[in-house]
């Protein structure tokens, strides 16, 4: 099969949607279709409207309740350059444990939400709530053109949500694929951690922001009291790395990737480890990636692609070429984006290029694993 | 295709038992997946037909082994209007407008079967939410996740249990195929 060639024409063009064609084929085979895919877990549900959350203090002018912590993951989710925005709220007394700085349990009751924006206007809005029974539970609002309100959307999630071009568009997960990436590790929720809060923020970041006005980090939740158990040696997590680069690198896997490829999840046996973990010798990514071979090729993948990463040669690294292609079978992260997220890439690939072999090696002596 | 669908149906059944209980799955367990695998109609995308004297049959020397690699197919199929797709004659290769897709090989081979490092909690979670190995791809049509992923928990334990041990056959079943551009 001409693998690579096949690739390439596809990765360009739009995606088919696969989901409705899935749908349109059962339909056309004469089956009936049997409603949601996934039968509802939760007996709670959702409100119907966004302002039955509590977001706002005042829903007619949607200020939002001054009660609520703002807050910004240093290393956040690409969402094909939406515009993001999140709030925590605790319960009054309440405080988050976090006696375990890679997995913090937060109380009953805990709400937390976040709002997407492309080209200025809100274009839905994710909710997660936690459950007395120690679940969690998801929705995503959409919201109206004229920006007033935003309404529950079916489990199913919603198509066509927003058009970024070239025929492809913002589609606003359903809740299976909300799980896909929340439910993939030991915390249900993901940008709100010791190293994404940390007062060390990396400047390097992709889509970083520096610290707004007004949003919380690490040191004032401990300051507050409502972080409690943290370590003291914790402080100011920050991802030991070689250079700026590799730091920045290791952080943008970590934000997008770490979710699914951890230790912990449902995923390690793939033998992939995107997330930071604090306190670990070598970074979790270096020692499952760096000259490390591929497991399993994707379909589509380049057969020169025998390494997760070849140092010094990007392009042969399949680490990188799944993170450029959005050819559904190859595309890395599988979920969540319809463009290839061009400055990641270009830190990625600048910093496979740099890395140095003679340093690779070492660590592959280490693991006797030299081929 | 040429046979009436009702005979490959009858064919489909005439599923072969195997009891050859491994690991921790109880024969009470493997014997429900069995039955599910049976009336869920695996066999029938997932065992290639072959012609026999009475027409096309599963070919159960290759049970549930997926698209047979030594059928080679390179580009989807040109349809007229009104249709939108097509299968192979052995049922395992599907072309639509998702370009072309091939049952897999569900059969507990350590090079070739799709299951090879599943968990059993991936297995369940694949058929729930449509995505390779449960957070991957999605998966294409025509595979029925959506009726399969209905199943309970402890029916899918079953039907996992049962794959886990049916003979291995040693199939590569071909990656799916974009769409025509
Ligand atoms: C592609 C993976 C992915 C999908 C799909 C996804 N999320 Fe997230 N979500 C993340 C990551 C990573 C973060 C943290 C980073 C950030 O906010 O930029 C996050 C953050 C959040 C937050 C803020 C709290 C937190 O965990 O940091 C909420 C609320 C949220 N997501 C809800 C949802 C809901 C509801 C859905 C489905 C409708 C969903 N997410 C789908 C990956 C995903
Ligand atoms: C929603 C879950 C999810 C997210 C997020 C995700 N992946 Fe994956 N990844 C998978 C699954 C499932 C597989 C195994 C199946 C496959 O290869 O498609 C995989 C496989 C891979 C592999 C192949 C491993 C091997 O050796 O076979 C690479 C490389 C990879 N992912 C890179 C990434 C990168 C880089 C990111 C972030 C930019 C990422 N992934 C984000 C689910 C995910
Ligand atoms: C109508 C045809 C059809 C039927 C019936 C069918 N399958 Fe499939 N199945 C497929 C096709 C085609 C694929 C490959 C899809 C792809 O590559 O995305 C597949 C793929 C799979 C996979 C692999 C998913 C992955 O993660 O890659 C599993 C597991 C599976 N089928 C199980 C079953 C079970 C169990 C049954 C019966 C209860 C069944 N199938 C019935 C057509 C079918």
């Amino acid at each position: 099969m001409r693998r690579i060639i096949v690739h390439r024409k596809v990765s360009g063009s739009p995606r088919v949607p696969l989901a409705a064609l899935s749908a349109a084929l059962i339909l056309a085979a004469g089956l009936v279709a049997a409603g949601e895919a996934v039968p509802p877990a939760a007996a709670l549900k959702p409100p119907l409207r966004l302002e039955d959350t509590g977001l706002y203090a005042d829903a007619a002018t949607l200020a939002v309740d001054p009660r609520h912590l703002a807050f910004s993951p240093q290393y956040p989710l690409w969402t094909d350059g939406a515009a993001k925005r999140r709030w925590i709220s605790l319960p009054p007394g309440t405080a988050i444990d976090g006696s375990d700085p890679e997995a913090w349990v937060f109380p009953v009751g805990t709400r937390l939400w976040k709002e997407f924006s492309f080209a200025g206007r809100p274009i839905e809005t994710r909710y997660l709530e936690r459950l007395a029974d120690g679940r969690w539970l998801y929705a995503a609002y959409a919201w109206s053109a004229d920006g007033r309100e935003a309404r529950l959307v079916s489990e199913r999630g919603q198509r066509g949500a927003f058009p970024l071009g070239n025929g492809r568009s913002h589609t606003i997960p359903g809740i299976s694929d909300c799980k896909a990436c929340h439910q993939g590790g030991r915390s249900d929720v993901l940008g709100f951690s010791a190293l994404q809060l940390s007062p060390d923020r990396d400047p390097g970041a992709v889509h970083g922001e520096p610290r707004r006005f007004a949003e919380v980090d690490l040191k004032e939740l401990i300051a507050r009291g409502l972080l409690v158990g943290h370590p003291p040696s914790h402080e100011a997590p920050r991802i030991a790395a070689a250079s700026a680069t590799e730091r920045a690198a290791l952080g943008y896997l970590h934000g997008n990737c770490g979710h699914c490829h951890n230790a912990a999840g449902p995923l390690r046996t793939v033998g992939l480890y995107l997330r930071y973990e604090a306190g670990s010798n070598v970074a979790p990514a270096l020692a499952s990636a760096v000259a490390h071979p591929v497991k399993r090729p994707a379909p589509g993948q380049s057969p020169e692609a025998l390494m997760r990463i070849e140092p010094g040669h990007p392009d042969r690294s399949a680490l990188i070429e799944r993170a450029a292609s959005r050819y559904p079978a190859l595309q890395m992260p599988p979920l969540g984006t319809e463009l290839i997220d061009e400055e990641a890439l270009a830190l990625l690939r600048r910093w496979v290029a740099e890395a140095e072999a003679p340093r690779q090696k070492a660590q592959l002596n280490e693991k006797g694993q030299i081929r | 295709m040429n046979g009436p669908l009702p005979l490959l149906v009858a064919a489909a059944l005439l599923v072969p038992a195997v009891s050859l209980a491994q690991g921790t799955a109880t024969s009470e367990q493997v014997r429900r997946g069995e039955y599910l695998v049976t009336i869920g109609s695996c066999h029938d995308c997932h065992t290639p037909l072959k012609t026999g004297p009475a027409g096309p049959e599963p070919d159960m020397s290759r049970a549930l082994s997926g698209h047979p690699q030594d059928l080679p197919v390179k580009a989807p199929a040109r349809l007229p209007e009104p249709w939108m797709a097509a299968a192979s004659a052995t049922l395992t290769a599907w072309s639509g407008p998702w370009g072309v897709s091939f049952a897999a090989n569900l059969t507990p081979d350590p090079e070739t079967g799709v299951l090879r490092d599943f968990t059993e909690e991936q297995f369940i979670q694949t058929l729930r939410t449509g995505r390779h190995q449960g957070q991957g791809r999605p998966i294409l049509p025509p595979m029925p996740w959506p009726f399969i992923g209905r199943m309970t928990d402890e029916d899918l334990k079953a039907v996992f249990a049962y794959l886990r041990q049916v003979p291995a056959v040693r199939n590569k079943v071909p990656d799916p195929l974009p769409p025509a551009p």
